[in-house]
């Protein structure tokens, strides 16, 4: 057989595993592999920032259900994709990453873009590798992306010497993997199965709060099917918005912290919280203490950690989430729960979510409502982080899952960019819209020459409130009002305290979006009125090209509801001042 | 509270770095570690002692046992097991006393590894409460030096091939 070099073999296990697309920067200790890309029939995007290509490969992932590949070099390439590991970590994003490292006789010796890559994304990492032999390389990279992608997705890491990119030998890709340390478990335990029915069949209130670990096995259809069959109200996290159809009766929305009234009200009020493939964030449970008193709690979930870690469980099954459910249905009574449901219904008409529709003024829930009916849901919507995101959230009525991607666990501003293109390459016939702030999108904006040079068409909408809104918000309800460094319109000459942020007023606000998405070649549009969002989205979705809106929001808008950090889900503020 | 933690590992750098940021990330201190080969060399163990909250343990355990190249974790709190430290203990030792301790190490199982004009050093393995008994014992002569190593523990019946 033909020798191959490290960096060949490496190239040709990732087509072996059906990576049709990898993004990343090159750099010196990933020259050989760079090298093997060359001519090769993987479609490698080139970034402008290693973060940014991180992200992408996140977002790919997130939105196609396939392995996120990014490949980046040693050092500083290496550290500048911890952000986007951590963010999948958080999330678990199957995603499989590759670095250069130094060569390995000078590991150690604080060789020119020498980092420690394997000690910094540990703690990001599901697992990682520093591969010292050519000889291993086909096989870690088979078990990388084996690890990555079953039980709790995540990413790993791949950490590639030179001389082991250089090193030859016989390339043989393996068939089939098994590491006897790590086994995740499937299938649930009967007994526990028996259990969680039970206490779902005779509970009076019951809820299902379902995560990301839905849509990574694809249980959407069971858990529509239970919650008909026996009249479970169903809430979601920020991650698993579209899991489930939002316009039924059973429908609750996203709960927690910027969740709805009813969903926060439903889950205090249960007897029964059936957790499927959650982790009981502190953004969902609120002061853990006070978090569903008087509810029993079954939590299923293919991560044996996730249990009991914050809310103590009463029935845990470790499974994956289809499969177990597959079996609870089989259990589970059909039922009609009418005086709860009926309860619910008043929650939803007593608040539901809402904004003042009345007056003139350019509220930012308007213009996402707007792009909702516009798309009619059908669009993949990404966000960065912050205020945006949760009106995003809360008004983006994404008709399934995988359309609706942000950074949940980490709350990486700069991701939603990035993730928006990476989602572009691997749905090329959907529309998708990134919903930004006009602070994080500044993190990644550089990523415009991407979508530029590669003719893909990437909707951004910047809701512009000049400011970073949620710090904002946080400092204008918890600390007085004292803007500190939020404002960034703030100049030199500004007086030094401020709060009475005005744009007939302020300070012009840097940069100009539109002038700088000119400079792209790419159609920006500044929007002041609200008569005139409509007719710009219409144009924005009418464009084949890249578009970005710029949109200058009331600036002292405020996120509502609202369940303030450390209280319980019982004191949800539906406007300031209670 | 102490607990005791046997971690079987596969073999391999950096595995003791995992595991130690485990501990480290949750601010926890390891008050006892030893490692070793088995008697099969692809697989290490580690005997890992930590004190802490029973919740807290039971969260490490369950940590340890999603690392990648964690085979197999037990929790020495619910098996019948036998646990052993190592200490060497130099002790001031004058002519006049020299009788006593040796007499003193003899009722503890303690061997006489060294001796000089003015000390004696005795190697003792045994449970960590002996060994403490032990040096409380010889305290009032005067320790120049103890050295021990981790505790290491086994489970009373099983065999590694039973445990994996």
């Amino acid at each position: 057989m033909k020798k191959k070099t490290g960096a060949q073999i490496l190239i040709k296990s990732l087509l072996k595993e059906n990576v049709e697309i990898a993004f990343g920067l090159p750099g010196g200790q990933a020259l050989p592999i760079f090298d093997a890309i060359y001519g090769s029939k993987l479609n490698f995007i080139l970034t402008r920032h290693e973060q940014a290509a991180s992200h992408m490969a996140d977002g790919y992932a997130r939105s196609t259900g396939k392995t996120g590949v990014c490949i980046v070099t040693s050092g500083p390439g290496a550290t500048n994709i911890v952000t986007g590991l951590g963010t999948a970590y958080m999330d678990s994003v199957p995603m499989v990453a590759i670095t250069g490292q130094v060569s390995t006789s000078v590991i150690g010796q604080g060789a020119f873009q020498e980092a420690d890559t394997i000690g910094i994304t540990r703690p990001v990492t599901k697992h990682n590798f520093l591969v010292k032999n050519v000889k291993d390389l086909a096989r870690t990279i088979k078990e990388a992306f084996y690890i990555a992608t079953t039980g709790r997705p995540g990413p790993v890491l791949v950490d590639v010497p030179i001389d082991v990119q250089r090193g030859v030998c016989e390339f043989v890709y393996p068939e089939r993997i098994e590491i006897r340390s790590y086994k995740p478990t499937y299938e649930g335990h009967p007994g526990q199965i028996k259990k969680a029915a039970e206490i779902i069949n005779n509970s009076k209130r019951p809820v299902f709060y379902i995560g990301t670990g839905v849509i990574v096995s694809n249980a959407e259809k069971e858990i529509l099917k239970i919650s008909k069959k026996a009249d479970i109200a169903v809430t979601n996290t920020l991650l698993a918005i579209g899991a489930y159809p939002h316009d039924t009766n059973l429908s609750l929305g996203m709960l927690g912290m910027h969740g709805t009234y009813c969903a926060n009200k439903a889950v205090q009020a249960s007897d029964a919280i059936i957790a499927v493939g959650a982790r009981f964030d502190d953004r969902c449970t609120g002061k853990v203490c006070s978090f569903a008193k008087e509810a029993k709690i079954v939590h299923v979930d293919i991560d044996p950690t996730a249990i009991s870690k914050i809310v103590d469980t009463d029935i845990p099954v470790v499974g994956d989430a289809k499969t177990v459910l597959k079996e609870i249905s089989l259990l589970i009574e059909k039922k009609e729960r009418k005086e709860w449901i009926k309860t619910i219904n008043n929650w939803k008409t007593e608040h539901p979510l809402s904004y003042n529709k009345n007056d003139n003024k350019l509220h930012p829930q308007y213009i996402i409502e707007q792009i909702s009916e516009l798309t009619k849901g059908k669009a993949i919507v990404t966000t960065e982080v912050g205020q945006h995101q949760m009106w995003a959230a809360q008004y983006y009525k994404a008709e399934r899952s995988r359309l609706f991607l942000s950074s949940g666990g980490l709350g990486t501003m700069g991701f939603g960019y990035p993730a928006a293109i990476g989602a572009k390459f691997g749905n090329l016939n959907k529309e998708v819209i990134v919903i930004a702030g006009d602070g994080s999108f500044q993190m990644n904006m550089q990523e415009m020459a991407v979508a530029v040079l590669n003719d893909i068409s990437v909707k951004v909408v910047i809701l512009n409130n000049q400011y970073l809104g949620n710090v904002r918000q946080w400092q204008e309800m918890f600390y007085n009002k004292r803007y500190s460094h939020s404002c960034l319109a703030k100049r030199k000459n500004c007086p030094k305290l401020c709060n009475k942020p005005n744009r007939s007023m302020c300070p012009v606000y840097v940069p100009d979006f539109v002038k700088w998405a000119n400079s792209y070649g790419v159609l920006g549009i500044r929007i002041t009125r609200k008569e005139d969002v409509k007719p710009a989205l219409i144009k924005m979705l009418k464009a084949k090209c890249s578009v970005v809106l710029d949109i200058w929001i009331e600036i002292e808008e405020n996120i509502f509801p609202m369940v303030p950090s450390g209280t319980s889900l019982d004191d949800i503020l539906t406007r300031i001042n209670g | 509270m102490r607990h005791l933690v046997s971690v079987l590992v596969e073999n391999k750098f950096g595995v003791l770095a995992r595991i130690s940021t485990l501990f480290a990330a949750r601010g926890l201190n390891i008050n006892s570690l030893s490692v070793n080969e088995t008697e099969d060399p692809t697989i290490s163990q580690m005997t890992i002692v930590v004190n802490g909250e029973i919740s807290i343990l039971e969260q490490i355990t369950k940590q340890l046992n999603k690392l990648v190249d964690v085979i197999k974790v037990i929790n020495f709190k619910d098996t019948g097991y036998i646990e052993k430290e190592l200490a060497l203990i130099k002790i001031n030792t004058p002519k006049s006393s020299r009788a006593e301790l040796i007499k003193l190490a003899s009722i503890f199982k303690g061997r006489i590894i060294d001796m000089t004009l003015d000390s004696i050093t005795v190697e003792i393995a045994a449970e960590q409460e002996k060994i403490n008994s032990f040096i409380k014992m010889v305290l009032p002569y005067g320790i120049k030096e103890i050295f021990s190593i981790g505790i290491i523990a086994l489970n009373k019946n099983t065999s590694l091939k039973q445990r994996i």
